[in-house]
């Protein structure tokens, strides 16, 4: 192997945004390497068991898991594909080099287009004894029971009924855990009503305007506080429920992976409808830093759906850029864009419709 | 504890192999992770913190968090929930930063 390897599109993570913009670039000719940490692609897909909604182009009334397969398949038959997996990007640098660890090697790229997908990390919320063990991210649930096979408890304390709050309750039912409750501070349920419907059939309650106040156990989690808000937030005194359980679910969202893009020197901007700091793009989610895409998570927090389709919108635009597909790429760009209104034109999309306008306008804190 | 019946999924699972947690011998099976392996033994404290030698568990299972931060066949700071699990090995409750050697 040449000590700089050269190749079209690097495209840095191999989940659902990633993948995406793999087929897409090399459907259209461009010879596309990704990086995937894991030592498999498919990012958190492959550890979902629930059905999609949406339309048919995004594969609706498919499980999670089905569409990963069926991504990798797209990927893995494509003799213009190449997935390095057990590989982690360290680093952008200046001159366009990016360096790499994997299987314990140093390794250097040289490509001429970079998409990041990079995806996003959960979120944490502050309470007493908040780093016990015992307390999990849902994805790390998802991991345990759907990857591993694995029951995370017995008793389970779910926070957050948000969609993955409530799709990650109903997998460890599902699994034969027992989920006391599940607790969301809003005053109403974030999720889709179709989750929560499920849930609430089964008898397990979902207590809205209710905190953690505190965990507590000796070397892991023997229970939990909880207690419910007043419509300004506060805590109504004598309401706390001692709840004894063995896992602390937190469901209380993701923030952006753009540790990347901090270090390419994109410029960034906070914005709180996309969950966190994103790099500022333009609608061919070009970052500041020219050849340099995101797509998915990492360009702000949503769904699968859009980050398959932002991957897609990615993976055309930096190949065309590259002179590749001028026949039918722009039909392509506009069908994408057209698909990611469409995705975001209901209530929940709104807000990243929103976030997103926030972060092209000009001004405010960017960084 | 492992899940043997589920409604939508099918585990397959590697050989069994022995490994072990602070000298006691465990069984997991190869292919998953360390953590993963010790999870099912009923294993949840994974390690101590540096200053308030609190103890540590899992938290993200996807190599984000560093919560999981184990000495494994000698070599400290390694991150079991993506490091997958070989017959004999000797995984080790990580005290603080680790110590290499």
């Amino acid at each position: 192997m040449p000590k700089v390897k050269e190749i079209e599109v690097l495209i840095i993570g191999g989940g659902p945004a990633g993948l995406s913009a793999a087929a897409a670039a090399a459907e259209l000719g461009a010879s596309v390497l990704v990086f995937e940490r894991d030592d498999k692609t498919g990012g958190q897909l492959v550890k979902q068991t629930h059905k999609f909604f949406g339309s048919k182009k995004q594969y609706a009334g498919d499980r999670g898991y089905q569409i990963g397969n069926l991504l990798i398949d797209q990927c893995m038959s494509n003799p213009k594909v190449e997935v390095w997996t057990d590989t982690t990007a360290l680093g952008i640098y200046e001159d366009g080099v990016v360096t790499a660890e994997g299987q314990g090697k140093h390794l250097k790229i040289k490509p001429e287009r970079i998409i990041v997908a990079t995806g996003a990390s959960e979120k944490m919320i502050a309470f007493p004894n908040n780093d016990l063990p015992g307390i999990y991210g849902a994805g790390a649930v998802q991991t345990l029971m759907n990857v591993h096979g694995i029951v995370p408890g017995q008793r389970v304390l779910m926070i957050g009924a948000g969609n993955i709050g409530l799709i990650v309750s109903y997998q460890m039912m599902q699994a034969g855990v027992e989920v006391v409750a599940i607790i969301e501070a809003a005053p109403t349920i974030g999720g889709y009503l179709v989750h929560a419907s499920k849930i609430r059939r089964a008898g397990v309650p979902i207590l809205t305007s209710h905190t953690i106040t505190e965990a507590y156990g000796q070397d892991s989690v023997e229970g939990a506080i909880i207690c419910q808000l007043d419509e300004k937030w506060q805590p109504i005194p004598g309401s706390e429920q001692d709840l004894k359980v063995d896992v602390i679910c937190l469901a209380v969202g993701l923030s952006p992976l753009t540790e990347l893009c901090f270090q390419a020197d994109c410029e960034m901007k906070f914005v709180p409808e996309l969950s966190g700091h994103v790099p500022l793009r333009n609608k061919y989610l070009e970052t500041t830093r020219p050849g340099l895409y995101v797509a998915g998570d990492v360009s702000g927090v949503e769904e699968a759906s859009s980050a398959m389709v932002e991957g897609r919108l990615a993976g055309v635009c930096a190949a065309f850029s590259l002179g590749y597909g001028n026949d039918v790429a722009p039909k392509l760009q506009a069908d994408a864009l057209a698909e990611l209104s469409e995705l975001r034109a209901g209530p929940a999309g709104q807000k990243t419709v929103n976030g997103i306008k926030k972060l092209m306008d000009k001004g405010g804190a960017a960084c | 504890m492992r899940i043997t019946e589920h409604p939508i999924l099918d585990f397959q699972r590697g050989e069994e192999v022995t490994f072990f947690f602070d000298g006691q011998e465990l069984k997991g099976f190869e292919g998953e992770t360390i953590a993963a392996a010790l999870h099912a033994a009923g294993v949840r404290v994974l390690g101590h913190s540096q200053t308030m030698h609190r103890p540590r568990g899992l938290f993200c299972a996807i190599g984000n968090c560093s919560s999981c931060l184990m000495v494994v066949d000698g070599e400290p700071n390694i991150r079991i929930c993506v490091e997958k699990l070989k017959p004999g090995m000797r995984v080790e409750t990580q005290e603080g930063k680790g110590c290499l050697r």
